[in-house]
């Protein structure tokens, strides 16, 4: 009668189920998607240290897939919650992955022979995949997931083919949804953010013009296991970009959008023109900001060496347009600070810092839960009891609670386990007390 | 694949796993051929690539290889054993082997990584490492991990809002606390502060419900004017003496230990005209604020600060500089709560802020900007070029974004200035063995996914002595941290690694050069028979360095895994002509 509810599977909900685990308390982490991971999975490095986001991350996932006292529900969401807390039950519904996720073996000869291509997600639709799939290498559970909305066997006269692919014969499309009912004391919730979708500037061209992507975009041009193989390239023609113009708070500190500052773009836009000087030894990178904030622990000194050492340039100056020329390449419309006057500059890739907002998970769990939004729609959160939310047996971290980096959203983890498992000890002390009492 | 032979019956039998890692390794390394080559060296019965080793199947693969070829040992060629070492030998004692039987072979970091532009030499040095890791591995010994008793207790030094928040909530769970406060009173630099930012709330309130808490609660012992005297032992077991300002020594046990002592603020001396009374830093002014406050709710006076009329507070003093280039995160918004409070205080006083950057990430501290931006405060930018000049009565500062000079008069000048390391940070470091930075902010394990941890074992860190920051992040860290220490103390025992440092008791001459060489304190001497003495090691101590090993003259310190004879077996196999 001790378990804990996480929802949630990016690294805020893998770390608070890992400390709550590691505490002898019994979690069940349910995650939507098919893999746990969250975005931290699609980062290629990671601030201020460059460390390889999923080298990282992957032994993490790991731990959780292989500790006793957690089981993970991918697939899953929250349908809604009875009782108090302190003595909830949750109702889960669990998608069918039509793949018997033990006995796959991530082989991927189903993926061989499926016919159905589309656009790969963990890639940011910049490569494809098949209808029958695993979201990325290192995915946990490690087992192929064939998308309903995709797959054309469902009628087993059109296709089926991976079925015989499988030589593990794991594949079976007569599974169904489950409803699960799970007994627990309280919940931890982190769900994480979505990014802004920046066509609404139209602008800036996003989708109109290749050659300008988004930061998550980006990452995955940089990274070895991305849709390029790491080769950093420009997507109109496929050559290395010589000069790369990175944009600041898209949809972000905006009357029009955000209103609030993502806290992490400034920080991630830096490591990418970092990361784009290794790649291609004599690109240069502008970076157009408003303000520079970079004040967590070791993040000026990254922002000092990549201007010395990465020849990174920080411009500050908002671009108020982005044309296209004929061959592909960007000219950035800007105001110079300096004398005030009009200026351009021509780049041959554009990068835009879009917003991290709540995703829309967020709002639904709010309503099932009973839980208040801010004003941004968030949880909301007191600042001087970070991890509460607003109802009793609740608690949240990561950036569903608010924009935040790995460390804060980690430790933000460990806090809300913490809190979880105090409120747990003082249910079962105050049962224990009533049991006495009667 | 390959196929088991069975003649070498005497001969160690070893498994080689070579990682794709995806395209990290297999974009630069041609895996097939270290795998090839793998098979043909000496005691290997079975080779095999993986996409990814690590994964779910690819540890499976592993375990099912152990049982199908009954393998002796394992070899995996992967990416680094810092990350994934524990989890391959989890896998093998999952199959029934000793998990020191398992040798890791580095030809991501050591081969793709760093030989990128000359894939043939990489590949070449991949299969170099591979046969001094199949050299070592058919020497390795099972070891054996040793389980230690945990004291349910954790002692947590300082009794600022974030030591007392990690006591109240270790407490409640049911564990000892035991928390030192090097002052006479609990509450740390909140006790100095008027109001709190981003809400307005009056700090005391909430530091005073904090120190009862703390004072209410049965499990929690307090320390107060005490400092760390003496701290013994290991994760699960310290031994901990405490001492106060009259010299009275405390001494108890732990289980863990949790660092929560704080920073203090720069004083800038000899900077903008410092003076402490036209020219004041953004902590004095809180107490004047908060005397003035008090002066207007007793006697109805007609308060100092409300008759200032203008007020230029000057950001980054001390801060962002070569010689502390670190921004300490905290004054921005510092300054952003005091100017509204002077403008609460009196709406006609005008408040200047002189910034380089907005430091207000997030949600709650862009909407706590705009706010002041609405209540009439004046942002003007500044940079490094041209600093402002504080002269008699005047600011003079080039505003960068109007590109002019401005000269504002002002009755007060706030100097914001950063936090810097706390009085006495060296001293517990040294004491607890644990790190600093540059700056002598402590210095967790790792920065992104072990922010609240120390290498070393069983102490964890919080606060602004890890870093300056709001209570909002201050605070969550408190809570994490004691989730940290709780997943210590909720245990019975913990467990040692068996890569230890051993001594042969028959060789060893009582010198003591490994006690002296130590860092961790794991070797002690022992009297065995009356003047004799030897080294022993304490398992759960050791860190397996061979700082010790190498110090012993006689040979008889070992570090286990890394014997001479399994040393020696690599550089022979490194010097074996390539082929
Ligand atoms: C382009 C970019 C670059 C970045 N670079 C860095 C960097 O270098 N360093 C750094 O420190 N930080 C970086 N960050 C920030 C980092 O990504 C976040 O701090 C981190 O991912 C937050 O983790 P999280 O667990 O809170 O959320 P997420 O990673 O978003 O994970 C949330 C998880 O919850 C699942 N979920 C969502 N809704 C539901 C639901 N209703 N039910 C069940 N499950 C659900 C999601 O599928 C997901 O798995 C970057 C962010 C971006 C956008
Ligand atoms: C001027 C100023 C204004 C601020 N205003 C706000 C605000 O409005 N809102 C907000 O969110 N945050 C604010 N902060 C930040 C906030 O004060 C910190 O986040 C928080 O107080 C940190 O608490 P702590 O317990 O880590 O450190 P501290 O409060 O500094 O406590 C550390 C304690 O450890 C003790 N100690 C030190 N060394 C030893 C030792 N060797 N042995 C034993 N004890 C020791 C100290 O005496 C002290 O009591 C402000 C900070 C400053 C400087
Ligand atoms: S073929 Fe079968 S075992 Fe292989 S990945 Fe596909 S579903 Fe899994
Ligand atoms: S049945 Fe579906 S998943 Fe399988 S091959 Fe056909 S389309 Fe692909
Ligand atoms: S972190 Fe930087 S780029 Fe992102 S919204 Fe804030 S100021 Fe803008
Ligand atoms: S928080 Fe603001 S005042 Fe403080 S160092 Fe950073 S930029 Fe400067
Ligand atoms: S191996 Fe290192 S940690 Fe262990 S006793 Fe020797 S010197 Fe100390």
């Amino acid at each position: 009668m001790k378990d804990v509810l996480v929802i949630g599977g990016g690294i805020a909900g893998i770390q608070a189920a890992l400390d709550l685990a590691e505490m002898g308390i019994r979690v069940h982490l349910i995650e939507k998607s098919p893999s746990i991971g969250g975005r931290m999975a699609q980062l290629d490095k990671t601030f201020p240290t460059n460390d390889c986001s999923t080298c990282i991350l992957a032994p993490k996932m790991v731990d959780c897939a292989r500790h006793p006292n957690i089981a993970i529900y991918t697939l899953s969401e929250l349908q809604g919650v009875q009782g108090e807390a302190g003595d909830f039950t949750a109702r889960v519904l669990k998608h069918p992955r039509y793949v018997d996720e033990t006995a796959c073996t991530a082989c991927g000869d189903c993926a061989k022979v499926c016919p159905v291509v589309r656009p790969d997600e963990f890639q940011m639709g910049l490569s494809t995949r098949r209808a029958i799939y695993i979201p990325f290498p290192q995915a946990v559970p490690q087992a192929y997931i064939s998308h309903p909305d995709d797959c054309l066997g469902k009628d087993p006269i059109v296709c089926g083919r991976c079925i015989e692919a499988c030589q593990k014969q794991c594949i079976d499309f007569d599974m169904q949804e489950k409803v699960l009912d799970i007994p627990i004391a309280a919940i931890v919730i982190a769900v994480g953010m979505e990014t802004f979708d920046p066509v609404a500037l139209t602008e800036y061209g996003y989708t109109r013009y290749k050659n300008v992507v988004t930061g998550l975009e980006f990452e995955r041009l940089l990274c070895a296991s991305g849709p390029s193989g790491g080769h950093l390239i420009r997507l109109t023609d496929r050559q290395e970009p010589q000069v790369i113009g990175f944009i600041q708070c898209v949809g972000s500190r905006s009357l029009k959008y955000q209103r609030f500052c993502s806290s992490v773009c400034c920080m991630h836009a830096t490591k990418e023109a970092i990361l784009a000087r290794e790649h291609i030894p004599d690109v240069k990178s502008y970076i157009f900001y408003t303000d520079l904030r970079a004040s967590g622990k070791g993040f000026r000194e990254y922002v000092d060496r990549a201007e010395r050492e990465y020849g990174v340039e920080y411009v500050r100056s908002r671009v108020a347009q982005i044309e296209e020329t004929d061959d592909g390449r960007l000219v950035f419309h800007y105001e110079d600070r300096a004398s005030s006057r009009p200026q351009q500059m021509t780049v041959d890739l554009a990068v835009l810092a879009t917003s991290l907002i709540p995703g829309p998970g967020v709002a639904t769990l709010a309503e099932v839960l009973a839980l208040e939004l801010d004003e941004y729609g968030f949880f909301r959160t007191n600042p001087f009891s970070p991890t509460d939310t607003t109802r009793e047996g609740v608690f949240t971290c990561g950036c569903c609670r608010g924009p935040a980096d790995i460390p804060q959203s980690v430790a933000q983890a460990s806090g809300a386990a913490a809190r979880a498992a105090q409120y747990v000890a003082e249910v079962l002390v105050e049962q224990e007390g009533q049991g006495a009492r009667e | 694949m390959s196929h088991v032979t069975m003649t070498q019956n005497e001969e160690t039998r070893v498994g080689v796993f070579v990682c794709h890692c995806g395209s990290n390794i297999a974009g630069y390394v041609d895996v097939a051929a270290v795998t090839a080559y793998a098979r043909t060296l000496p005691g290997v019965v079975f080779a095999q690539d993986n996409m990814y080793t690590c994964s779910d199947g690819g540890l499976t693969e592993i375990k099912t290889a152990i049982k199908t070829h009954a393998l002796e040992r394992v070899v995996v060629a992967a990416c680094t054993p810092r990350t994934h070492e524990p989890l391959f030998r989890d896998a093998c004692r999952e199959a029934g082997l000793n998990p020191y039987l398992f040798e890791f072979v580095n030809i991501r970091d050591q081969c793709s990584w760093v030989h990128r532009l000359e894939p043939e030499a990489a590949t070449q040095k991949a299969k170099d490492l591979v046969r001094m890791g199949v050299a070592k591995a058919r020497l390795l010994q099972p070891l054996e991990e040793q389980e230690m008793p945990v004291e349910p207790v954790a002692l947590i030094v300082g009794g600022g809002m974030i030591g007392m928040t990690a006591a109240v909530n270790l407490a409640s769970r049911g564990f000892q606390v035991k928390l030192v406060e090097r002052e006479p009173e609990l509450g740390g630099m909140m006790l100095r502060l008027d109001k709190l930012y981003p809400t307005q709330d009056d700090a005391q309130p909430l530091i005073q419900q904090r120190v009862a808490e703390v004072r209410r609660s049965k499990t929690i012992e307090v320390f107060t004017a005490s400092t760390l005297h003496a701290i013994k032992g290991f994760v699960g077991n310290y031994d901990v003496t405490v001492r106060d300002r009259e010299g009275r020594l405390s001494s108890f046990k732990a289980g863990t230990v949790i660092v929560a002592t704080g920073a203090r603020v720069f004083t800038p001396h000899g900077m903008y005209g410092y003076d402490g009374e036209r020219v004041v830093t953004q902590l004095e002014l809180e107490k004047q604020i908060a005397d003035r406050r008090l002066q207007i709710a007793n006697c109805n006076l007609q308060p100092a600060v409300s008759n200032l009329k203008r007020v230029v507070m000057i950001q980054c003093v001390g801060a962002r500089i070569p010689e502390r280039p670190y921004c300490s995160r905290i004054c921005c918004t510092t300054a952003i709560k005091n100017a509204l409070e002077l403008r609460e205080l009196n709406p006609e006083t005008e408040v200047y802020i002189l910034y380089r950057d907005t430091e207000t990430q997030g949600t709650r501290y862009e909407a706590y900007y705009t706010r002041a931006r609405e209540a009439g405060i004046q942002f003007i930018r500044y940079s490094l070029d041209h600093p402002p000049q504080v002269g008699e009565g005047r600011v003079v500062v080039y505003d960068e974004l109007l590109g002019a000079k401005l000269g504002i008069p002002y009755d007060l000048v706030v100097l914001s200035t950063p936090l810097v390391a706390q009085e006495g940070a060296h001293e517990l470091a040294q004491m607890l063995k644990v790190p600093l930075d540059e700056h002598g902010f402590f210095l967790e394990a790792h920065v992104k996914l072990r922010p609240l941890d120390f290498a070393t074992d069983g102490v964890y860190v919080a606060g602004t002595c890890r870093w300056p920051s709001h209570l909002e992040e201050t605070i969550a860290q408190a809570y994490g941290a004691a989730a940290r220490a709780a997943t210590i103390l909720t245990k019975e025992h913990v467990t040692s690694s068996g890569v230890v440092a051993r001594v042969d008791e028959s060789l060893c001459r009582g010198c003591g050069r490994c006690v002296e060489v130590c860092e961790f304190g794991a070797p002690a001497l022992v009297e065995v028979a009356p003047g004799i003495k030897v080294a022993r090691v304490n398992p759960v101590m050791c860190k397996g360095c061979g700082a010790c090993a190498s110090v012993c003259p006689t040979g008889a310190m070992a570090a286990l895994h890394f014997t001479d004879g399994q040393v020696m077996a690599m550089v022979r196999a490194a010097l074996l002509n390539q082929k």
